[in-house]
């Protein structure tokens, strides 16, 4: 079975993000870039699923600019087989992602897609349910186990009184929550071999789809900050305040 | 315009996070539906008939709805959208699995976790862990959105006297089946409608010291979260996460015990009315947006705390 895995460049999630002073967007030039944390555990678990005989092909794909092929070099270091990048704007939109994506299953067959549940820059958390419903597959989001037998799929979501178990089939879209695994470190010799791997690219144009962006971002802006508190002497002293200053207890 | 409001629920009471949705709705204006799909769910429809506000409730009882599986919520949710304006549910992980898919087969661009509703077409939304705001503006004919409930104030649950209108059930999908729910049980409030919210991070250590956390949340009627370290380190479930990628709360207060302040756990928190950080390390970014910190080691602090109140 071939697996899918999407890969997003984003700002690295250490960097404390600036508002551009024209409050267009966020500032990326001479920003450390990374591949999205949760995609990382997607990379890891498409990985997992082959050393344990279940996947025989991972294929990694980013799409966004030129240098989105260094994330799929990041997947293809940690062990991913080839990758396809899509050059299209850094902004671009869940639904043309997850329209790209269903072009790209359809001509690639993949058993499995397994996406991050949100990528940290947008927070959207939209793409792998949209994809599902593109392709008419099972969804299996927020997962935090995923158990493969044949083509019976077993997952455990995160959901937010606790967790809920359900199994469906082969095809499916799985997306990943953080305590799915721990992605392991590329080391270098793997970095050096990633470099030959294959990487292809695909036009927006070769999968028909129309990207454009549907929604106006009308202005991007700092959230208010929050006026500098007090530091406290005592646990007395903190509980004084809180029933006499602040009122809370 | 006309607005549906996708109701979240277990089949025997209406998730209060519904009420922060419709709260979103009335500021948008126009006509308020609510949909509850479930099954045996006719108290959660007349519930929601109750609703201040909302002018129609559509009630879709059947067997395949009863565990609010996505592929076979939207199947359904597609045969009454035509008409509306505008989709909304809580944008909790209910809500989350089901509206984008929605979305995608109308063709339509989703809002995700507004936080302000600026006119009928314009919302404003976090971005980069809530370190930016976005205000975005959809052209679409049908707005599909989720709505970040600490943003709203809950309408009132009583007052309305809709109309409770059936509407056919679409059958099961076939592609998802539920087995069951592990739900934390708890005696104490809700995480994210909590009125005071005490967390833990790593500097507990270990998970058997949140009972010390547990403590002083029964004094003050508190719930208990933790940070992504915590659950990360396995001392607490991944349900007790505060955070960028867990829950989003603003009570109105907020103790965080040994937790350094990573931007992804103020993103989870900032919005808190009176923010306290309990920490030794007097360097911790948490005390940057605490309202009163205390510099101290929590194993001695906590306790102290618990018995001063």
């Amino acid at each position: 079975m071939k697996i899918l895995v999407p890969v997003k460049r984003v700002i690295d999630y250490n960097v404390k993000v600036r508002v551009k002073a024209d409050q267009t967007g966020v500032e990326l030039a001479n920003v450390k870039m990374a591949m999205n944390p949760f995609d990382e555990i997607a990379v890891e678990q498409a990985i997992r699923l082959k050393e344990a005989g279940t996947a025989t092909e991972i294929v990694a794909v980013s799409i966004g600019p030129d240098q989105s092929q260094e994330t799929i070099r990041t997947a293809l270091a940690m062990g991913a087989d080839r990758g396809i990048h899509v050059p299209a704007s850094h902004d671009t939109e869940p639904l043309a992602v997850a329209k790209i994506l269903k072009a790209l299953v359809e001509k690639e067959a993949p058993g499995l897609v397994i996406l991050g549940k949100q990528a940290i820059d947008d927070d959207s958390n939209q793409t792998g349910q949209m994809l599902s419903a593109l392709l008419g597959w099972p969804q299996a989001t927020f997962a935090s186990g995923v158990e493969i037998a044949g083509d019976a799929l077993n997952v455990i979501r995160e959901v937010d009184g606790g967790l809920e178990h359900i199994s469906s089939k082969l095809p499916a879209v799985i997306t990943v929550d953080l305590r799915l695994n721990e992605p392991r470190y590329a080391s270098l010799p793997n970095i050096m071999k990633a470099k030959k791997k294959p990487l292809d690219q695909v036009s927006l144009d070769d999968l028909g789809v129309d990207a454009s962006q549907r929604l106006t971002v009308v202005k991007v802006e700092e959230p208010p900050a929050r006026e500098a508190g007090i530091t406290v002497a005592s646990v007395s002293e903190l509980v004084d305040k809180l029933k006499n200053e602040a009122k809370v207890i | 315009m006309s607005i549906l409001v996708l109701a979240e629920h277990d089949n025997n009471e209406l998730n209060p996070a519904t009420l922060n949705a419709v709260a979103a709705a009335a500021q948008i204006g126009g006509d308020i539906h609510i949909l509850v799909a479930g099954s045996g769910c006719g108290g959660v429809a007349d519930a929601a008939a109750k609703v201040a506000g909302v002018s129609k409730v559509l009630s879709a009882d059947s067997a395949e709805y009863a565990n609010g599986i996505a592929e076979n919520m939207i199947p359904l949710i597609m045969s009454v959208i035509d008409g509306y304006s505008h989709l909304l549910a809580p944008a909790t992980t209910y809500g989350k699995n089901i509206l984008p898919g929605v979305a995608a087969l109308k063709d339509v661009a989703q809002i995700s976790d507004i936080i302000r509703v600026d006119d009928a077409d314009t919302f404003q939304r976090p971005i980069y862990a809530g370190n930016a705001l976005a205000t975005v503006k959809s052209g679409e004919a049908l707005k599909v959105i989720t709505v970040r409930t600490t943003s709203f104030e809950a309408v009132a649950a009583e007052g309305g006297s809709a109309a409770v209108e059936a509407v056919s059930a679409t059958g099961d999908a076939g592609k998802t089946t539920f087995g069951k729910s592990e739900l934390s049980s708890s005696d104490r409030p809700e995480l994210t409608s909590a009125k005071i919210v005490i967390s833990g991070g790593r500097g507990m250590q270990d998970g058997s010291n949140f009972a010390m956390l547990e403590k002083v949340a029964d004094k003050l009627g508190a719930a208990v979260g933790a940070s992504r370290a915590a659950v990360d380190a396995g001392f607490v479930p991944n349900d007790y996460q505060v955070g960028q990628t867990g829950k989003v709360v603003a009570p109105d207060l907020y103790v965080a015990v040994g937790i350094s302040g990573a931007i992804q756990h103020l993103a989870g928190m900032k919005d808190s009315k009176v923010i306290v950080a309990i920490n030794k390390d007097e360097e911790a970014p948490i005390f940057q947006v605490a309202d009163y910190g205390l510099v101290d080691d929590l194993f001695s602090a906590v306790p102290q705390l618990e018995g001063e109140l």
